[in-house]
């Protein structure tokens, strides 16, 4: 392997490792917010409703992550009338784009997880709540959230992998994070393979972390199973 | 029957697959000792030089010049579409034996492939929107040769620097023009590395980028689209120093005999004047290199 | 605008159909490759030996934390000179080729079996231990228990998690694009980038992905019921 390459591509791979974390992060966060809110759709009685969180899951979780970056990047800079609305300064950078496909994806399949955990949580629990006078938001915010979150966090931890996983299709439209950062620089040296694998061992390191943090937050989560 | 067996056949069967067909163990050579037939990649998204038509053809004016060096070598020749990225790459590890891409000579490239003689040049050229601000800017001479910079290119090199100053430059990756942004406006610019040139022409179209970077004959095929009205070029015309040396057909460096074949093929194209024809044909002007 | 979808040379219908038989095509054999490997990798977590189990381990871990996209990647550019090294450690002269397809298939394989290992392993573990206990009791040998016991139920467990990685298989095989095999999403970025027309062509991608989905959740939720004949679930 030629040191020289790994030292010289160091920072460029470094700054494109920031940009994936900021990508992951800021995700990861809007996804979650949404999901909770795709999650009590699914879960609502009203039938619309349910449909719509349905579709949504639905259409997300079927298509590939790459299109619904295209679509959303190339497909909404074809129109005359985007273009001209307010939306433009968003829909313009590939950055925001990026964020948006990814935060509507990761939405989609948090939405499941948490739909997963809510309906985990023992229906006696919500009895119990209802019989000492809680409302429904206050039973939400106090009793089932809380421990459908807890139920959910192994499998969230899995999608926290797949976001940062994910986070490398935001290079197909001009984003220099890590993967980008290591095209740009296989395409300058002709060493494609020396480079790929220096960007592959970062993404180890990065999910080993990842991996090591969640299986700790499931540990402080759940005092009894330790 | 039992899972793992057919697992293991079906293992056994893919890696076969995978191991490639037997014809492909040594190229196989005509008397010559050309390949037969010779496979010539290409990238498909260039046009005028490559592209597909609505028919999954590709066409294009390296198209044409290859056909007519191969029907005067008297060789087959297999045109394969490669995407940009790792046509290089692809040549060095042996998926075909030439590219005709656009693919212009440069010291960098050189390192690692071998290079027929040019067959056209053009030079490159910013081209924006038309109410971009930048069109205001005006800059003399209309040409600008990099291999040695006279005072007056100096002066017209630094109008544009600072014309472009803190703006949205998109290029498409691993090209000349994306190192000339590197090496001269890369301190002052923010540069936007696209896979494909079409990708790039969209984005202007859209004006998600204030300028964009490329051949001028790859800009005609947008300029004229009903998108590309609204664009226009801007500043002089680029070439010299790492704009290389005119585009060229890229071979592996042990291929000695193909390459004299194709050097003399295009020699003869040259002087006959059919290389100008071919171009003024597909582009509407004659790239062709002396 | 619907006549740029038409059928013959006018229109791009014809290749963006030939691509996604393409796209069928490459997920069905990865996914089969990948319930190979995966099978191979279950059997090493299961294993007694720490080698196995390290192995196997390494394997899911490591193809689990790099982004398929970077896989299809190094198998792109890396995958004819390693398959000629190996093949010449063989004694095997002369260069290998590895074309698209193969690419393809083996780097949306390798990461789907690792996928699947996971799930073949929570299949196995699934299956009630008496079951096997019994089958040993009754004079079975090993690999009758295996293929009588073992295999059926571990199948019947493994379905729901099979039918996900399916699903995972179906869309990375859209990655292959880079790698300029003519499957679905090469050929809409083609066609939208000659027509200047994204929206359309990646919307009508996007559909067929849509369309192939429901049409392999069909075909797997018959499957589970299928393997499900006679047994009574919780849900």
């Amino acid at each position: 392997m030629n040191l020289d390459l790994v030292i010289d591509s160091l920072p460029a791979l470094m700054g494109g490792l920031g940009k994936t974390l900021q990508l992951v992060v800021l995700s990861l966060l809007a996804g979650f917010a949404l999901a909770i809110g795709v999650a009590m759709m699914r879960l609502s009685s009203v039938r619309p409703v349910a449909l719509a969180a349905e579709g949504y899951t639905f259409f997300f979780r079927s298509t590939p992550l790459l299109v619904q970056i295209f679509l959303i990047y190339y497909g909404m800079g074809q129109f005359e009338t985007i273009r001209e609305s307010m939306l433009w300064p968003v829909l313009r950078e590939p950055y925001w784009c990026a964020i948006i496909a990814l935060t509507l994806n990761s939405a989609a399949y948090t939405g499941e997880i948490i739909r997963g955990g809510i309906q985990a949580v023992p229906f006696g629990q919500v009895e119990a709540a209802k019989a000492c006078g809680m409302s429904t938001a206050q039973t939400y915010r106090r009793i089932v959230l809380p421990q459908a979150f807890r139920l959910a966090l192994p499998a969230y931890g899995n999608e926290i992998i797949l976001m940062v996983q994910a986070s490398a299709l935001a290079s197909t439209i001009t984003i220099m994070e890590l993967t980008g950062a290591a095209r740009a620089i296989a395409s300058r040296t002709f060493q494609p393979v020396e480079v790929f694998v220096i960007a592959g061992a970062i993404y180890l390191a990065l999910n080993f972390l990842i991996s090591r943090g969640v299986r700790v937050a499931e540990l402080r989560l759940n005092p009894a199973r330790r | 029957m039992s899972k793992r067996i057919v697992a293991a056949a079906l293992m056994a069967a893919a890696l076969l697959a995978g191991c490639g067909d037997d014809k492909n163990d040594a190229p196989a050579t005509d008397a010559r000792g050309l390949p037969s037939p010779i496979r010539i990649a290409t990238e498909g998204a260039y046009p005028p030089f490559n592209y597909f038509d609505p028919s999954g053809k590709v066409i294009g004016l390296d198209i044409d010049i290859v056909e007519e060096m191969c029907r005067r070598l008297e060789a087959k020749c297999e045109i394969t579409p490669q995407n940009w990225d790792g046509i290089i790459p692809g040549l060095q590890a042996g998926k075909y034996d030439a590219i005709i891409a656009g693919m212009s000579i440069t010291d960098e490239r050189r390192q690692a492939v071998a290079f027929t003689q040019g067959y056209a040049t053009t030079p490159g050229y910013f081209v924006t929107l038309k109410d971009n601000p930048l069109q205001q800017v005006v800059i003399e001479p209309p040409r600008l040769n990099l291999n040695e910079i006279d005072p007056a290119e100096q002066a017209a090199l630094d109008k544009l620097k600072t014309a472009l100053k803190g703006k949205t430059v998109g290029v498409q990756q691993a090209t000349i023009h994306a190192n000339f942004l590197e090496k001269y406006l890369g301190d002052s610019v923010s540069i936007r590395r696209y896979d494909t040139q079409e990708n790039l022409a969209l984005d202007l179209a859209s004006n998600r980028i204030d300028a964009g970077l490329a051949d001028i004959i790859a800009w005609k095929p947008f300029l004229e689209s009903q998108p590309g009205q609204n664009a226009k070029t801007f500043g002089p015309g680029l070439d010299g120093d790492v704009f290389g040396q005119g585009m060229g057909i890229a071979l592996r460096k042990e291929d000695t005999k193909l390459l004299e074949a194709f050097n003399g093929a295009l020699t003869a194209m040259k002087q006959d004047g059919t290389l100008k024809r071919l171009s003024e044909a597909r582009a509407g002007f004659d790239a062709s290199m002396p | 605008m619907l006549d740029l979808l038409s059928y013959g040379d006018g229109g791009w219908g014809d290749e963006i159909l030939r691509g996604a038989g393409m796209t069928i095509l490459v997920a069905v054999t990865s996914f089969l490759l990948g319930i190979a490997l995966g099978s191979l990798g279950a059997a090493g977590k299961l294993a007694r030996g720490r080698l196995a189990r390290g192995a196997a381990d390494a394997y899911t871990t490591i193809v689990r934390g790099v982004p398929a996209l970077l896989i299809i990647w190094l198998l792109f550019f890396g995958g004819s000179g390693a398959v000629t090294w190996v093949a010449q450690l063989f004694g095997f002269s002369g260069r290998v080729e590895v074309d698209a397809f193969a690419v393809g298939v083996l780097a949306v394989g390798t990461v789907s079996g690792a996928y699947s290992a996971e799930v073949l392993r929570g299949a196995v573990l699934a299956v009630p231990p008496g079951q096997m206990e019994a089958a040993k009791a009754l004079g079975m040998s090993p690999f009758l228990a295996f293929r009588r016991v073992l295999v059926p139920q571990t199948l019947r467990y493994a379905l729901p998690g099979l039918g996900n990685v399916w699903q995972l298989t179906l869309k990375d095989t859209s990655l292959i694009s880079v790698a300029s095999l003519a499957e679905l999403m090469r050929m809409s970025h083609l066609a939208s980038g000659a027509t200047r027309q994204p929206f359309f062509f990646f919307a009508v991608a996007a559909l067929l992905y849509l369309l192939m989905t429901v049409g392999s959740n069909a075909a797997f939720r018959r499957a589970e019921a299928h393997a499900n004949r006679g047994v009574r679930r919780a849900a």
